[in-house]
């Protein structure tokens, strides 16, 4: 279970980017994050795992503290948190079985992960999940071979491959094509269940947040203003976490032309 | 958490494929370059006995290098005005005369015994270190800035004249043929349709090689070709080493600060 | 045509207007009164200046034919040239890499090392190899030695700059991708950035072997080993076409390391 209190981030002297978040994700749930560029979701995600510093607040999962662990602790902390990717973030001129076992990496020491000597164990998993998702016959392909969907195929075998206990994915689908990214989303939504493992997912198409996932969290400025299911996320909810923003090139206070133009791009 | 679709299998193994695939030749280069460490090693003629008298040695040069010493500073002025004057003088000649050597070793605009010239004339400048062509000159117009000057012409016509020969060679061929058209001579052919197109390219090549002239200038006095590097070698062989560090010390601080101008005015012309 | 050429010098004359231009003239200004005072106080002895053609094909003409005699003695010190720019190159790598890492802004562990980096990269590059190599005859006496530490120190700069940039140039994305699997710093080092450098680092070496080969030449110039030291005998001797085969075997040895060179990039790149 992820239980995260009072978060607030603040760069520098500027305005806090998260204003005192709370958000508790009970295990086994597919969560989606909607928002508009800059309302924090992004920012959130990597709190979690640290790869952005909170400034306050508690982030607890499964009951440990992860806001003040350091060095080495951290990074047991983090190897139990996966994470995939916008652009892949993928060792573009290693195979695709190196970035899969790269998600070992907090695991082996360095020799192993030196001299690519990975336990069995793990690559059998590599495979198991590589066959999963259908690339295993690319496992020694370099991974800047392989197109957007296999790519990011990649990057989620390697988030799977940390055994994690919480999976967080910053907006999985924004570089696909429309068709590539529901595939995407499919898989994680079903992963989710076999696996039984809580998802986070900021994502940007809300038809897909509202499709695939079983809660969804809108943030709005560093706040959340909504909370629920997808059934229950209507226009009003729409409205004000885009309202004004989502749209610049429109004017803010031709209120109907605006939400047409929203569920244009959520349909696209 | 069990991995999804438990089912029995056989071990499954992967390794990393090989940079080289070929093991032969993925071991024999390791080997190779092995044997070659041990013989190059084992070959050279080093002289143990003076060699490890170089700790003392070193202890003594840096103590009585430090503090060093601008007692003489009159003397390093004028290796320093030398130097300058032997940059300056080279980069222009160097730099007037690189452009008929460039036409010379152009494909595109040169018979073809002539780019032969040119081309050998080029090769063979950037073949040599400034400082092995500085020692003949030495030889051939005796000690003193001369050498230096003619030293550093060569040098600039090698690196300017093989850059700009690359750059016409790459020129917007039309403006030629628009020439010919019109009946211009070859001369003006080239004036018109030519040098305006490398002339950009050809100031910023200038600033560059004044700054790389200034710093050859400094070492082609090692062998006697006047400036700086005369009044470093004279200091270090009387073991005038507090003198020998205030000149390296001004000798960086010139290189640097002439490395930033020249960076700064291309800069701004490109 | 006219029309055009007209067209041509008015756009010319809004694109410079009169403060350029007079800066341009000033420019030409000063160049031509520090080249005319670079000519009249520069301590030349012009007679000779007027010989020096003559003198030059004297000297030419005392170098013909090369003398084929100690071509042996000749092949053996190009060899040892070879094996100093050589072994130089392979053990700047051991230095150097350690100088990029830390001069570079992305992977300096701190403040202190960053400018630590970059002070030894500066000093490395500002000093030229033979003025290395005079410090190091001084102290471990004339031979090898000197040279190969004369061209490592000099490599070092040359070598730690480049991959130093190349290291700053990387994609970030991997870095906090390898980060975020809980992967210790040495292992993302080993995973996100060692791959993407590696290109560049090939290069890099390639390139600056090239050069210390050309370097390797004059260190006998100053006694530290290499063809130059028969050189300077043969100078020193007025042995004039054993200088000009010296001069052959020079100009044959940095054709062949250029390619050799060529082909390494070509096969490895």
């Amino acid at each position: 279970m992820l239980e995260i209190t009072n978060l607030v981030k603040r760069y520098g002297h500027n305005e806090a980017v998260l204003k005192g978040l709370d958000l508790k994700v009970e295990d086994n749930s597919v969560v989606s994050i909607v928002g508009a560029s800059g309302a924090g979701k992004s920012t959130m995600l990597r709190c979690i795992n640290r790869l952005v510093e909170p400034t306050s607040g508690s982030i607890k999962l499964n009951g440990a503290e992860l806001v003040n662990v350091k060095g080495a602790e951290l990074r047991r902390a983090r190897r139990k948190i996966g994470m995939v990717f916008q652009g892949f973030n993928l060792l573009d001129r290693l195979t695709v079985m190196e970035n899969v076992l790269a998600g070992r990496l907090g695991y082996v020491n360095l020799y192993q992960a030196i001299s690519r000597r990975y336990p069995q164990a793990d690559i059998e998993r590599a495979f198991t999940l590589m066959e999963r998702v259908g690339i295993a016959h690319y496992a020694n392909k370099r991974a800047d071979e392989l197109s957007g969907g296999e790519r990011q195929r990649v990057g989620v075998v390697r988030a799977l491959m940390q055994e994690p206990d919480l999976l967080l994915a910053d907006e999985p689908t924004a570089s696909l094509d429309p068709r590539t990214s529901e595939q995407i989303m499919i898989l994680l939504q079903s992963l989710a269940s076999e696996l039984s493992l809580p998802v986070l997912i900021n994502i940007h198409n809300v038809a897909q947040a509202k499709t695939y996932t079983e809660r969804i969290v809108g943030l709005r400025h560093g706040k959340m203003i909504f909370d629920g299911q997808p059934a229950d996320f209507n226009k009003d909810a729409l409205d004000a976490i885009y309202g004004g923003i989502e749209a610049p090139d429109e004017t803010v206070s031709e209120q109907p032309h605006r939400s047409a133009e929203v569920e244009r791009h959520d349909s696209a | 958490m069990t991995p999804p679709d438990p089912q029995p299998r056989v071990p499954r193994t992967w390794k990393k494929p090989p940079f080289i695939a070929n093991p032969f030749i993925r071991y024999g280069i390791f080997i190779v370059a092995a044997i070659y460490l041990v013989w190059a090693f084992g070959s050279l003629p080093f002289n143990w006995a003076r060699i490890s008298e170089g700790l003392p040695r070193a202890a003594r040069i840096f103590s009585g290098g430090f503090p060093p010493s601008f007692e003489r500073f009159g003397l390093l002025l004028t290796g320093f005005k030398e130097s300058f004057q032997i940059a300056i003088l080279a980069t222009l000649l160097g730099v007037l005369l690189s452009i008929p050597f460039a036409v010379m070793a152009a494909r595109n605009i040169a018979p073809l015994p002539i780019y032969l010239i040119g081309r050998s004339v080029i090769i063979i400048s950037r073949s040599f270190h400034p400082v092995i062509v500085a020692i003949l000159f030495v030889a051939a117009v005796g000690f003193g800035p001369l050498a230096g000057i003619l030293t550093l012409t060569l040098y600039s016509i090698g690196f300017v004249g093989k850059l700009l020969a690359e750059e016409i060679e790459e020129i917007d061929w039309g403006q030629v043929e628009a020439m010919r058209a019109a009946g211009a001579g070859y001369i003006a052919t080239l004036y018109y349709a030519v040098f305006p197109q490398i002339l950009p390219r050809q100031v910023g090549l200038s600033m560059y090689q004044l700054d790389s002239n200034l710093r050859a200038s400094a070492v082609v006095g090692i062998v006697g070709a006047g400036g700086i590097g005369g009044t470093l070698m004279n200091a270090f062989g009387r073991y005038d080493y507090d003198f020998a560090f205030a000149i390296l010390l001004i000798i960086i601080a010139v290189i640097l600060l002439s490395e930033g101008i020249s960076g700064w005015v291309r800069k701004k012309i490109w | 045509m006219v029309d055009h050429a007209q067209q041509l010098a008015d756009r010319v004359w809004q694109r410079y207007d009169r403060k350029e231009r007079l800066i341009r003239y000033a420019v030409l200004l000063g160049t031509l009164m520090l080249v005319f005072w670079a000519v009249r106080d520069i301590d030349i002895f012009w007679p000779w200046v007027w010989d020096a053609p003559n003198q030059m094909s004297n000297l030419g003409a005392r170098m013909w034919p090369p003398s084929a005699a100690g071509l042996s003695n000749i092949l053996n010190a190009l060899l040892e040239t070879v094996h100093i720019a050589t072994l130089a190159t392979f053990l700047t790598i051991f230095l150097a890499l350690p100088v990029a890492y830390i001069a570079a802004q992305n992977t300096t562990p701190n403040r202190a090392c960053l400018w630590l980096g970059r002070f030894i990269l500066v000093s490395s590059r500002s000093v030229n190899t033979i003025i290395w190599a005079l410090l190091f005859v001084a102290i471990f006496g004339p031979g090898v030695l000197a040279g190969i530490l004369a061209i490592v120190f000099r490599s070092i700069g040359f070598i730690g700059k480049l991959m130093g940039e190349a290291i700053e140039e990387i994609d970030r994305r991997p870095v906090e991708a390898m980060e975020a699997t809980g992967a210790s710093k040495a292992k993302v080092v080993a995973y996100a950035i060692v791959p993407q450098v590696m290109p560049a680092f090939f290069a890099i070496v390639i390139l600056r072997w090239d050069i210390n080969i050309r370097e390797s030449t004059v260190l006998g110039l100053v006694g530290a080993g290499g063809i130059g030291v028969i050189l300077q005998g043969a100078i020193d001797t007025f042995a004039w076409p054993t200088v000009a085969t010296i001069l052959i075997a020079i100009i044959v040895l940095v054709l062949i390391g250029e390619a050799i060179t060529s082909l390494l990039r070509s096969k490895v790149l």
